[in-house]
């Protein structure tokens, strides 16, 4: 009991670690004085003059752009290899596709951006393609890795679910792209979601693969934050930054709430169906129960 | 007709087949075969043209020329900036491993121990900082940090010290940035294998003698050690790598290999050197990446 109120003040202290300094940001992204550390009363001049900055709303529209075809790309190859992992479970080279999925997320960027930068180099030389870095080469990029992280995120559901309805559908005849789209689909869709506005987040902040394999023209939302904050604080990028954490705050609590309900749905709907099931079969036998659902259905 | 769609079907690869293929290319095309390239243009040389580096191979007159540049290699073998870079780069990461294990364990037990209700909104809280860009995270630490920033301000109010102390720019803010960004990534994996954890176990531990501090020891810790293997190898081979925080946070004497690289490809435009750089690199954090795909799989058999 003891240790268990140590790790409990360690948790509350962790949090404020963790939540202090987002805190402190977005209230000196109000502070009317040109001076960072000086407070000088509320304001929101810093938000309205980030609306005159073009280039900086260029840069925002770009980055949500490649953050949409991000998350679509990567949920649709992270599914596909969560799925591999999870239910075909021999075919020659598995360990290396196990490896190639999970390597992703540990992977240093600066090693990945690095070798994609030259095998873009290398292709444009080879095949003539890509002739101009930009917004393709950094969602390729993104794709890559974001598809690991949905790919641990879809394999966990897919691990939990119950086989037995699958197999069910394929017993009654369904192929098995009818049973993927029309059972696992719909019954991993929460996962999916979450690893969709997971890769949208992650795609969205990246600046070492955006850095690496952006052309001239095409630069990201990090990119320009970057190369504003190496010279120091300034009010407007704490405006900038306050935005940024208000829209991935709303994102993930979205994805929290979105999913959590349709657990509780899914747990009720279970739950109602042994329920109806288990008293129908106590009260009648097999037998005489098509009379009983009739006699239901009048009633 | 039946037996025309037959015969083309045929020739089309089978459903399974585009099921694995799919994202075995992808991946293989964009995440294998580029190291291949990486260590290819680390053997070559640097040269005044677009792409800058040489050739390392030649077809001429029936003969195949292969000529490999160990000079990068050797370039960083020589010297020591190279050296201390790596060097720097590892104890960064292990400190700032180990402590993130320190915090983030008490952490993840006492999450794992609160009612469910809570967990779900803790998990949340947690979970929403990994999200966020780690670029903002660092960036608030620069206000707080600098000289005349709130840590400053605050230590002088109360007291403690009569004039503002160097934080920022210095080893101690990279460590305060790199803990600070990393620690979700230690607390999630943690989580999940502590709350697995059959209370019984301890409880019969009590019931027979066992302290408090020999159940911890003696079962919690080993029962979670491939949480603790995947929170550590999250946190210690990305932080190896890292450029953002020591770039933002570090001074001039923050030497680490993941700004070193990025300095020689962006700034000297040496391709050949920073490839070596990398692969170098990647041959000191082969053996914790195995490790950590090697924990990846067990936790997904363990659970199958």
């Amino acid at each position: 009991m003891n240790r268990f109120g140590f790790s409990r003040m360690m948790l509350v202290l962790g949090l404020l670690f963790i939540y202090m300094p987002m805190l402190i940001l977005v209230i000196y992204s109000f502070n009317a004085s040109k001076l960072v550390t000086v407070w000088g009363g509320w304001s929101v001049k810093w938000y309205v003059g980030l609306l005159d900055n073009t280039q900086l709303m260029g840069s925002v529209v770009r980055s949500l752009e490649i953050a949409c075809y991000t998350s679509i790309a990567a949920v649709a190859l992270g599914t596909l290899a969560a799925f591999v992992l999870t239910r075909v479970t021999r075919f020659k080279g598995r360990t290396l596709f196990g490896g190639l999925v999970t390597a992703p997320l540990v992977m240093p960027e600066v090693i990945t951006g690095l070798s994609l930068l030259l095998l873009f180099v290398a292709m444009a030389q080879m095949i003539g393609w890509p002739q101009e870095r930009g917004i393709v080469t950094i969602w390729i990029a993104h794709t890559t890795f974001c598809s690991a992280y949905v790919a641990v995120v879809v394999s966990a559901r897919l691990r939990e679910l119950d086989l037995s309805i699958e197999e069910a559908a394929m017993d009654l005849g369904a192929r098995p792209l009818k049973v993927f789209f029309l059972i696992t689909i719909p019954m991993i869709a929460p996962s999916l979601a979450a690893g969709g506005m997971m890769s949208f987040a992650l795609s969205l902040d990246d600046l070492v693969l955006a850095s690496f394999v952006s052309g001239p023209g095409s630069t990201t939302l990090p990119m320009e934050v970057f190369s504003a904050v190496r010279l120091g604080v300034k009010p407007e990028i704490n405006a900038v930054a306050s935005l940024i954490l208000l829209a991935v705050s709303i994102v993930t609590f979205m994805v929290w709430y979105f999913s959590r309900k349709a657990e509780a749905t899914r747990k009720r709907a279970i739950q109602e169906a042994m329920d109806q099931t288990a008293s129908e079969s106590w009260k009648q036998p097999a037998s005489q129960r098509p009379a009983t659902q009739q006699i239901g259905a009048t009633a | 007709m039946n037996t025309l769609t037959q015969q083309f079907q045929r020739f089309l690869p089978s459903g399974r087949k585009v099921v694995i293929g799919i994202p075995f290319l992808w991946l293989c095309l964009f995440f294998m075969l580029p190291f291949f390239l990486v260590m290819k243009i680390s053997f070559s040389e640097a040269a005044l043209a677009i792409p800058p580096y040489s050739e390392i191979y030649s077809f001429a007159e029936q003969k195949f020329q292969l000529l490999l540049n160990l000079g990068n290699y050797a370039m960083l073998g020589d010297d020591e900036l190279y050296i201390s870079a790596y060097l720097g780069s590892l104890k960064m990461a292990a400190l700032s491993t180990a402590m993130c294990l320190v915090i983030g364990f008490p952490m993840a037990y006492a999450i794992s121990k609160a009612s469910k209700e809570a967990q779900n909104v803790l998990l949340l809280l947690i979970m929403m900082p990994t999200w966020t860009a780690i670029l903002i995270r660092v960036y608030a630490w620069m206000g707080i940090l600098s000289n005349n920033g709130l840590l400053n301000a605050f230590l002088l109010w109360t007291g403690l010290i009569s004039e503002p102390i160097e934080v920022l720019n210095t080893n101690t803010a990279v460590y305060i940035g790199v803990v600070y960004a990393y620690l979700p990534f230690m607390v999630l994996p943690l989580y999940a294998n502590l709350v697995k954890h059959d209370g019984s176990l301890l409880e019969a531990a009590s019931d027979l003698g066992s302290s408090n501090f020999n159940n911890f020891w003696k079962i919690t810790v080993p029962l979670a050690r491939n949480g603790i293997i995947a929170g550590c190898m999250l946190v210690f081979i990305p932080v190896v790598g890292e450029f953002v925080i020591p770039e933002l946070l570090g001074g001039p004497e923050t030497l680490m290999i993941g700004r070193v690289l990025w300095q020689e490809f962006f700034n000297n435009r040496d391709w050949p050197v920073a490839s070596a750089l990398a692969v170098v690199m990647l041959a000191i954090l082969i053996v914790p990446i195995i490790l950590f795909n090697r924990s990846q799989a067990k936790e997904m058999e363990g659970r199958a």
